[in-house]
C-alpha cells in the first residue's frame, strides 16, 4: 500500500473561446493571386500585420507540395496561415498549419487606427449674454462670457469664472473643491457668489459697494470681494 | 416674402395683445396684408380688441383639427380690408395646439400674408413655446421694471434656443418693445430708466410706448389704438415703431414728464 494518499490529478480546464480571422480563397493561377496580395500589400503594407489568416482552398486543387509551397510563399509575405480548411486532411501533413472546419462567416469590423485622444478643453468660452434661466455649468475647469450674466442665470464652474459684463445671476466656482477658484467680473450685482461651497448672497454682498471690476476669492472660508484696480 | 413675426414677453399683462392689434392694423395701413394669429388658446382677448368677437365661427384649434379649413377661420377686419385674425378657441386649452399643426398652419398663412403677427399667451410653457416656435422676428414687449425686464431675458434666451431657426444655427431677429413707460415715475425713480433695460437685455429697442387712458379706451371699444385715435401718443409711438420693423430709420424720442403749471410758474426743470 502507497503510504502516500494520491491526490486525484485536476482536470485540465478548457475553454471555448472564437476568434475572427480573414480567410484568403486563392484561386489558380496561383501566381496571379499571390500578385494581387502583393498589390494590396504595398498599397498598405499594415493591413494583415499581426492578424493571422485562414487558408480556403476549396476553389483549388492542390498537392501536398503545392499547398506547403503556397504557405511558405504566404509566410515571405509575413502572413502567418493559422489554419487551412477546404481541403482533404490527407494532403496536410504534421508541419503544416491544421485543418479547420466549421467556420462561420462574420462581419469584419475595420478597426479604426486609434487616434490619440484630444486633450479635454480646459475653458468654456461664452460669446453672448447668458440670460435669465439658463444654466452654465462646466465642472472640468474655468468658464469665460464675454457678455453679462442675468439676474436668475447660473454659472457653475470646476475653475474660476471670468465675466466680460454685469455679473446679476448666481456664480459658482471651484465646485469640486477648488480653493484658489476666483471670479472675475466688470460689474458685481450678483444674487450669490460662492467658491468651493463657502457662499455670499446679495444681502451679504454691498454691490453699491463695488463700482468697476470685482474679484471674489477665498481666504480660509471667507468669501472676500475686493476691487480689481 | 412672407415674416412671421412673434410678441411675447414672458410676464403677463404687460401689452403683448394692444401691441399685436396696434402693430398689425398700422401694418395693414401702409398696405401690407396683415394676419394676426391669437395663441392664448381658452385666454382668448385678440378678437375682442380687434372688435370681433361676435363673428368669430371657427378657430385656430378647428383648423389643426382638421374640422374647418383656413380659410373658414379666419376673420377680415370690418375697418382694414388688409387685416385678418385667426381667433384662438376659447373653449380648449394649450395642449390642444401641437407642433405640426402649428407648423402646417404657419406654412399655409405663410403664402397668403405680407406678415403672420403671432400674439403670445404669458408664461413659458405650451403655447408661449409654439407661438416663437416658427417666428423669423420676435417683439420682445416689456414694462420697465424688474419682475417684467427678468422674465423678457428668460424669453430671449429661449428665442436663441427653442425656435425652428435657432435649432438651425439662425438668429430670430428680436427687437425690444417698451411699454407702459411713465415719465413721470421713471423721473422719480419709480420705474427703471430706458438706459437700465436697455443695459439688462442687451437687445435693439424698437419703440417706447407710454402709460396712457388711451389704450385702455380703445380697448374698451374693441379698436386697436392705433386706429381709434391714430394722434394720440401711444398710437403714434406705435406706428412710429411699425415703421421701423419694416426697415425704416426713425429717431427714437423718449417720452418727457409733462410739466405741470406750477412747475412752468416755478421755472422747475423735472428731476
Amino acid at each position: 500500500m502507497d503510504a502516500v494518499a494520491r491526490t486525484r490529478p485536476k482536470p485540465i480546464r478548457l475553454r471555448g473561446r472564437s476568434y475572427v480571422a480573414f480567410v484568403f480563397y486563392p484561386i489558380v493561377p496561383i501566381i496571379e493571386w499571390l500578385e494581387e496580395i502583393d498589390v494590396t500589400l504595398r498599397q498598405s503594407p499594415g493591413f494583415f500585420a499581426g492578424k493571422p489568416v485562414v487558408l480556403d482552398l476549396s476553389a483549388v486543387d492542390l498537392s501536398q507540395n503545392a499547398i506547403a509551397q503556397l504557405v511558405s510563399n504566404l509566410e515571405q509575405r509575413g502572413l502567418r496561415v493559422l489554419g487551412i480548411e477546404g481541403v482533404d486532411a490527407s494532403r496536410l501533413s504534421a508541419s503544416m498549419p491544421p485543418l479547420l472546419i466549421g467556420g462561420r462567416h462574420c462581419a469584419i469590423g475595420q478597426e479604426q487606427p486609434k487616434k490619440p485622444e484630444a486633450k479635454k478643453a480646459a475653458s468654456l468660452l461664452l460669446d453672448s449674454q447668458v440670460r435669465s434661466g439658463q444654466s452654465i455649468v462646466f465642472p472640468d475647469g474655468d468658464i469665460t462670457i464675454v457678455g453679462s450674466v442675468s439676474s436668475g442665470a447660473e454659472i457653475v464652474a470646476g475653475g474660476s469664472i471670468h465675466v466680460y459684463g454685469t455679473l446679476r445671476g448666481r456664480a459658482m466656482a471651484g465646485i469640486n473643491g477648488n480653493l484658489s477658484a476666483r471670479i472675475y467680473c466688470q460689474k458685481i450685482e450678483a444674487e450669490l457668489l460662492a467658491i468651493d461651497g463657502y457662499y455670499r448672497t446679495a444681502e451679504e454682498i454691498d454691490a453699491a459697494a463695488y463700482h468697476g471690476p470685482t474679484q471674489v476669492w477665498l481666504e480660509g472660508d471667507v468669501v472676500q470681494i475686493t476691487p480689481l484696480n | 416674402m412672407a415674416k412671421v413675426l412673434v410678441v411675447t414677453s414672458g410676464k403677463g399683462g404687460v401689452g403683448k395683445t394692444t401691441t399685436t392689434a396696434a402693430l398689425g392694423a398700422t401694418l395693414a395701413q401702409m398696405g401690407e396684408k396683415v394676419v394676426v394669429v391669437d395663441f392664448d388658446v381658452g385666454l382668448r382677448n385678440l378678437d375682442l380688441i380687434l372688435g370681433a368677437e361676435r363673428r368669430v365661427v371657427f378657430d385656430f384649434i378647428n383648423v389643426v383639427q382638421g374640422i374647418a379649413n383656413l380659410s373658414q377661420a379666419l376673420i377680415r377686419d370690418k375697418r382694414l380690408e388688409n387685416l385678418w385674425l385667426l381667433p384662438a378657441s376659447q373653449t380648449r386649452d394649450k395642449d390642444a395646439l401641437t407642433d405640426e399643426g402649428v407648423g402646417k398652419i404657419i406654412g399655409e398663412l405663410r403664402e397668403k400674408f405680407d406678415w403672420i403677427i403671432c400674439d403670445s399667451p404669458a408664461g413659458i410653457e405650451r403655447g408661449a413655446m409654439l407661438a416663437m416656435r416658427y417666428a423669423d422676428e420676435a417683439i420682445v414687449v416689456t414694462n420697465p421694471e424688474v419682475s417684467s425686464v427678468r422674465d423678457s431675458d428668460r424669453i430671449i434666451g429661449m428665442l436663441d434656443s427653442k425656435t425652428v431657426r435657432a435649432e438651425k444655427g439662425e438668429q430670430v431677429a428680436k427687437h425690444l418693445l417698451i411699454t407702459r413707460f411713465d415719465p413721470a415715475r421713471a423721473a422719480r425713480g419709480e420705474m427703471l430708466s430706458i438706459e437700465d433695460v436697455l443695459d439688462i437685455l442687451a437687445t435693439p429697442l424698437m419703440g417706447i410706448i407710454p402709460e396712457s387712458q388711451d389704450v385702455l379706451r380703445a380697448s374698451n371699444v374693441g379698436s386697436p389704438v392705433t386706429l381709434n385715435d391714430a394722434a394720440s401718443a401711444p398710437a403714434r409711438a406705435y406706428i412710429d415703431a411699425a415703421r421701423r420693423l419694416k426697415g425704416e430709420t426713425i429717431p427714437m424720442t423718449v417720452p418727457e414728464p409733462r410739466k405741470g403749471l406750477m412747475d412752468l410758474l416755478l421755472g422747475r426743470r423735472a428731476a
